[in-house]
């Protein structure tokens, strides 16, 4: 099915079990521990042997030597691959870093060699009696200095320029009355999932199996034939449950490859799960960046110049974060600039993490936002209101898809009691907290991706669906039953879901804020494809067929879909594939995000009291499963503004905080009542669905208005975060 | 991690004698800590001793109306009972504000106490490390040090104690008891942990061989009792700094500071100030704080807190 014209009315248009709100329907597997995740895998059986990672102890130079004999003296030993013996390895296409080091190791912590052993705690006592010598030699962790000496080169995200320009900025910023001109930091993120990467790899002759947690199986599965040289339809991958992802499982990681090594080298099936303190220096984080934003308006508000110039770092042939991606589309503004610079890092490969771009982006672009409002002496609502656009501002010509960003302002405005806010700062205190209210726009672009599914009308009545899309917590199972469902006609229960494996047809896959959207309308295809030859098969032929209460229906003739299939299922495959739209339209999703902060007067301890999305992300296909996306990225926001940062030891190159007692998260104690209202309003260009993507909107802007609430709240403005206490200390006012 | 044998003491007298002829063995109770340890091999002991069973596990009044608690009571047990809530509440407050409901379920009052520093290059085997390897230099000097000591550091080891139970232990005067094969003896909790120095390896007054069988308090002090603890996020994290305190109606009285040392700190100058405000009293317990970049805010941080403390107890 090629999407390239606006969705007309058609079978999800119903809403009888699409846009419901239904609990998943994986939850009582989940809850009842029969959901098998990768490293839980039992298909091995009683033969299966444990691998552990040695991970590289400097940030670059060599292995000068692996010596493995104390480690070939242990009890259950079974096997070690290192560079000396893995054979020619070659490299995916979506991991910059490699996954096994040597001779030269490219950063800390980076795989050096793998263990296997009959017991885990075997294999673990062997690793730690590796003896390897290493060379070691100078790196650069640096991204502040890289700024300060300008030693950096365009960098790239996607297919986006690294610089844009519109108008002429710097005069226009120079003539105008009103300017902020801040440099905002994020630091270094970790997805910090709760299921480390861990797969169950096994060979049968030339064929592997592995079971895996990826979000991306047929990523992983093109990459891995890739590096080990082998056929990729010699690869069967299965990834039914992940455990979160959060860009983390993007990508082909070394616990895949390693436990593939480590199969063919030992001859037996090989679990390798990642211990969880060699996570955050192996595997990808997000790019600590630096941001420079510039902004000028008139004396009533509108932005007459717009600037944002990011640096982030990355291992050589590395991505930017990409965080002036928003700033190209967000607010008017005649003149316009972005500038993206990449600084060559030796630290762990920086790599996608949930809304690339945009979480650290609107994290500076949002507090500029709130500095200017301040200096126009304009409510913030107000300013963002003003500079609404409904159009590409690069390309007038170009609109969005649809834009609801001011109604998301004001109905969050509204439901929030924005109008409570005192506009100048300290102004408001319960007992020893001042209490603060910050705002930002949320945004983040719907990315639209082919998609395919097969679907079976079995004997019996039933509707099976297969893709290898992956539910990486966020519903994919439900959402896409609830899809086959309403354009199937049948009831919730009689369509069973089957995702996750690579023998099913390629999707979209999970990340981006994209598989919802995208993978329901490659289902959507299929089940019309099904419906073709179910009306055929009935003898009504035609487009006027209707399908309901399990029946398909034509004028005057009424059939049970069953005898379709009486004489054998019926088995029809499709994808969505798209067209111009995406060139002609701009697909993006907007929100609004409110946050009530406390600070202690005396020690500046920050608490979120409340908070609230507005989200604008076309059809809702189910409230609940995308209220647990939003409220999962605005915890994650949370984290963002108040916590999360992995503390760089500069000297030495690495991580330093690299478990979850050092990287810390927010708990439950920091999470209050958190609000989701959606607009619900089916986009007919984005996707047959009339749906967008809406998980990583959560997030994205979520931080800033953390951050301006604790600004509105103690009149300090942190501009590099985490937000903690001891950047607003000296700085507070005297507490009584 | 190496490989051990486990045995499970039956009395203390049976795991002293089993200490005293394993010279590398370890008591384990709760092992919230020594397990974690154990994996990153920062702890290899060839022998686990299990005293769950030995009966350390009561809490008893003494004749001088105080408390006696057996080094073998869990952090929950002992946060909850009535006695400790009625008379020592700052003890009560410091240990539900440590760790997390599970982990107080496991962990016990002596483990507690030996709990082991949380610097992250202590964690982190391919580092230098006094601590891990006396001798190999310490990478948090120059490293990253948010979390680390501001006094009574040394420049071989700038790790801070973590505890909380600990730092009300210092403001109650707690006595903690140690046997060995051959003897019993007493040591303030004020000797207990051991400032780093050049022996940054050596962190309390436990030789080896010994096991602490008892903490206890003296009669109680009556007062407001307060623990304070100040942290990035509301729960599961160790404080950046954290004040226990037992006051008076005229804001004289004592108090002990976390987070900011390696072991509670408290001075007698500082407490005899305590009356002149929390700016008078936090210099005096500060003087000679050798902060560094990462962490010269707990100075601030320290005298605000600790008159969040003083305003409480005025209110």
């Amino acid at each position: 099915m090629l999407f390239d014209q606006p969705a007309g009315l058609n079978a999800i248009d119903r809403e009888t079990i699409v846009g419901k709100d239904i609990s998943r329907i994986d939850g009582p597997m989940k809850v009842s521990g029969k959901a098998r995740y990768a490293y839980e895998r039992q298909e091995a059986g009683p033969d299966v042997a444990y691998a552990y990672v040695v991970p590289a102890a400097i940030a670059k130079g060599e292995i000068v030597s692996i010596n493995l004999d104390d480690a070939r003296g242990t009890p259950g030993f079974l096997g070690a691959v290192t560079h000396e013996n893995a054979g020619a390895l070659g490299k995916g296409e979506y991991n910059f870093a490699r996954l096994l080091a040597g001779p030269v190791v490219d950063h800390y912590h980076q795989a050096v060699a793998v263990i296997v052993a009959l017991t885990f705690e075997q294999a673990r006592e062997a690793a730690g009696r590796v003896a390897i010598r290493y060379k070691a030699s100078e790196g650069s962790y640096d991204l502040e200095r890289a700024y300060k000496n300008r030693d950096g080169k365009p960098g790239k995200l996607q297919d986006d320029p690294a610089d844009t320009a519109v108008g002429d900025f710097e005069h226009a910023f120079e003539q105008a009355a009103v300017k902020v001109d801040e440099t905002y930091t994020t630091p270094a993120q970790a997805h910090a999932m709760m299921e480390p990467h861990a797969t169950l790899a096994r060979w049968d002759g030339d064929k592997l199996t592995l079971w895996t947690a990826a979000q991306m199986v047929d990523w992983h599965r093109t990459d891995l034939a890739k590096t080990l040289g082998v056929e990729k339809d010699k690869i069967r991958l299965i990834s039914n449950f992940v455990g979160g992802g959060f860009g983390g499982k993007l990508f082909l990681r070394a616990d895949a490859l390693l436990a593939a090594l480590a199969a063919r080298q030992v001859g037996r099936p090989v679990k390798l799960a990642l211990a969880r303190p060699v996570i955050f220096n192996n595997t990808t984080h997000r790019s600590q960046t630096i941001q420079r934003v510039r902004l000028a308006a008139g004396v009533e508000g509108s932005i007459v110049a717009i600037s944002h110039e990011g640096w982030s770092g990355n291992v050589g042939g590395g991505r930017s974060e990409g965080e002036v991606a928003q700033t190209r589309l967000l607010y008017a503004g005649a003149n316009r600039a972005t500038q993206s610079r990449l600084a060559t890092l030796d630290l762990p490969e920086a790599n996608s993490m949930r809304a690339p771009g945009e979480a650290p982006g609107m994290m500076a672009l949002e507090i500029a936002m709130d500095e200017l409002a301040g200096k126009l002496n304009l409510d913030p609502v107000e300013l963002r209101l003003r500079n609404d656009v409904l159009h590409d501002p690069e390309h007038p010509e170009r609109p969005f898809s649809s834009r609801q960003l001011k109604a998301c302002l004001q109905t969050g405005a509204q439901a929030f009691g924005w109008s409570q806010r005192k506009p100048e700062p300290r102004a408001t205190r319960d007992g020893d907290k001042l209490i603060g209210y910050g705002v930002a726009s949320a945004f983040r672009n719907h990315v639209a991706m082919p998609s395919g599914a097969r679907v079976r009308l079995t004997q019996d009545g039933g509707v099976v669906v297969e893709t290898d899309m992956t539910d990486i917590g966020t519903g994919s199972y439900t959402i896409i039953a609830q899809t086959a469902a309403e354009t199937m006609g049948v009831e919730l229960s009689r369509v069973s879901v089957r995702l996750g494996d690579s023998d099913f047809p390629v999707s979209c896959g999970s990340g981006g804020q994209f598989g919802a959207a995208n993978s329901t309308s490659g289902v959507y295809a299929a089940c019309m494809a099904l419906r073709s030859k179910i009306a055929a098969r009935l003898g009504i032929p035609g487009d006027d067929v209707e399908f309901r209460d399990g029946r398909a229906v034509s004028g005057d003739k009424s059939f049970a879909i069953t005898q379709a299939a009486a004489d054998g299922e019926l088995v029809a495959q499709d994808s969505v594939a798209y067209g111009k739209l995406s060139k002609a339209y701009q697909l993006s999703t907007f929100g609004a995000h409110f946050v009530e902060v406390s600070v202690d007067a005396y020690t500046a301890e920050i608490r979120v009291r409340r908070m609230l999305a507005v989200c604008s992300s076309g059809r809702i296909l189910n409230p609940r499963t995308a209220r647990s996306q939003v409220i999962g990225a605005m915890t994650m926001g949370i984290g963002a503004a108040l916590v999360e940062e992995l503390r760089l030891d500069k000297q030495r190159g690495f991580f330093v905080n690299h478990d979850l007692a050092g990287y810390e998260v927010p708990v439950h104690a920091d999470v209050p009542h958190l609000d989701v209202i959606f607009l619900d309003e089916p986009d007919p260009i984005a996707s047959v669905m009339k749906a967008k993507g809406v998980g990583e909107l959560g997030l994205s802007g979520a931080a800033a208005a953390i951050s301006n609430a604790v600004y509105n709240a103690t009149g300090v403005r942190v501009r590099d975060y985490p937000v903690t206490l001891d950047k607003l200390l000296d700085r507070m006012p005297t507490a009584t | 991690m190496k490989p051990f044998q486990y045995k499970r003491a039956r009395s203390v007298e049976e795991a002293l004698d089993l200490a005293a002829r394993s010279p590398a063995s370890k008591f384990v109770a709760g092992g919230t800590n020594l397990l974690d340890l154990m994996k990153l091999e920062a702890e290899t002991p060839d022998m686990l001793i299990d005293v769950n069973a030995v009966g350390l596990d009561r809490i008893e009044d003494t004749p001088e109306g105080g408390l006696r608690i057996g080094t073998g009571v869990s952090n929950t047990e002992l946060a909850a009972h009535p006695r400790v809530r009625r008379d020592y509440p700052v003890l009560t407050r410091a240990i539900v504000a440590g760790a997390s409901a599970q982990l107080r379920n496991m962990a016990t009052t002596g483990g507690n106490l030996l709990q082991r520093t949380r610097c992250p290059y202590f964690y982190d085997g391919n580092q230098p490390c006094n601590k891990r390897k006396p001798g190999s230099g310490c990478s948090a000097l120059s490293g990253d040090s948010r979390q680390l000591a501001i006094i009574g550091a040394s420049d071989k080891c700038i790790a801070t104690y973590p505890g909380d139970m600990a730092v009300a232990l210092r403001v109650l005067d707690a006595t903690i008891e140690i046997r060995s094969a051959q003897i019993k003896r007493d040591t303030p909790i004020a000797d207990f942990h051991k400032l780093p120095g050049d022996t940054p390896e050596v962190e309390t007054d436990v030789r080896r061989g010994e096991l602490i069988t008892a903490v206890t308090l003296p009669r109680p002090l009556g007062g407001k009792q307060f623990y304070r603890k100040v942290r990035d996020r509301a729960s599961y994290a160790f404080a950046l700094v954290s004040i226990a305190a037992v006051l008076g109606e005229d804001g004289s009285g004592r108090f002990a500071v976390g987070g900011i040392a390696p072991k509670p700190w408290r001075s007698d100058g500082a407490d005899a100030v305590l009356r002149n405000g929390a700016v008078a009293a936090a210099q005096s317990l500060l003087s000679g704080a050798t902060p560094t970049q990462d962490n010269a805010f707990k100075l601030t941080l320290v005298e605000r807190t600790l008159d969040a403390v003083l305003h409480t107890a005025r209110g």
